[in-house]
């Protein structure tokens, strides 16, 4: 199972999360191609309510130390309740991007 | 003398540490470079230890600390986190007041290197 997988699998499980987005970054850094070596966790779930940052990392840290202390160099990790979420959000929405015309665009141009 | 006991001293010694890849001027590592940029923008002095140069720290301190990665913040004898949680604490604005009242504590010790 890849490494990207096996994180997903037991953060959903463990934490029952209302987002959870895991990113391979390897690329990012001077590692081979199609490494798992980097990879940052955004998860937002009411099970942080009343947990410090540090209580937060530690929680998601002991769910996947089997990979980080065999498989993986880096995991940076961003922690949310979700009403910090929601907040966090209310500032900064994210949306995806407006229509530019795109068919009707291109067709008006030919 | 023992890396734990070296590790315990080092933390007893100085009240803002940061464990890192590399040095605040050099880093080694991106998250070790951002962690040390958000303490610098903090003003006050602080003590680093590069893990490079020391493997046994590199290899003790993560099970002493109970957690894995560096770079590690710490302040007063207190793990504070890693480099997310550095960096998130400089955003809400919560790492400088800690950083300022904690040097200001402080002041009257002998500066750390």
């Amino acid at each position: 199972m890849l490494i990207h997988t096996a994180i997903e699998q037991k953060l959903l499980s463990a934490f029952d999360p209302v987002f959870l987005d895991v990113v391979n970054e390897s690329h990012l850094h001077n590692v081979p191609q199609g490494s798992e070596s980097h990879f940052k966790v955004v998860i937002v779930t009411p099970a942080f309510n009343g947990m410090r940052l540090l209580q937060r990392h530690r929680a998601v840290n002991a769910i996947v130390a089997e990979e980080l202390a065999e498989k993986i160099h880096a995991l940076a990790l961003h922690t949310y309740t979700p009403s910090e979420w929601y907040e966090y959000y209310a500032e900064k929405p994210p949306v995806s991007p407006r229509c530019y015309g795109g068919n009707k665009t291109e067709k008006a141009s030919v | 003398m023992e890396t734990l006991d070296k590790i315990k001293q080092q933390i007893a010694e100085n009240p803002i540490l940061l464990f890192m890849k590399g040095s605040p001027k050099f880093p080694s590592c991106g998250f070790s470079a951002q962690a040390s940029q958000a303490l610098i923008a903090c003003g006050e002095q602080f003590a680093f230890v590069d893990i490079l140069q020391n493997p046994d720290i590199r290899a003790e301190l993560p099970k002493y600390a109970n957690w894995p990665t560096f770079p590690q913040l710490w302040v007063e004898g207190e793990l504070i986190g890693g480099c997310d949680i550095v960096l998130e604490m400089f955003q809400r604005g919560e790492l400088q007041p800690l950083i300022k009242e904690t040097a200001a504590k402080h002041k009257t010790d002998t500066p750390a290197e």
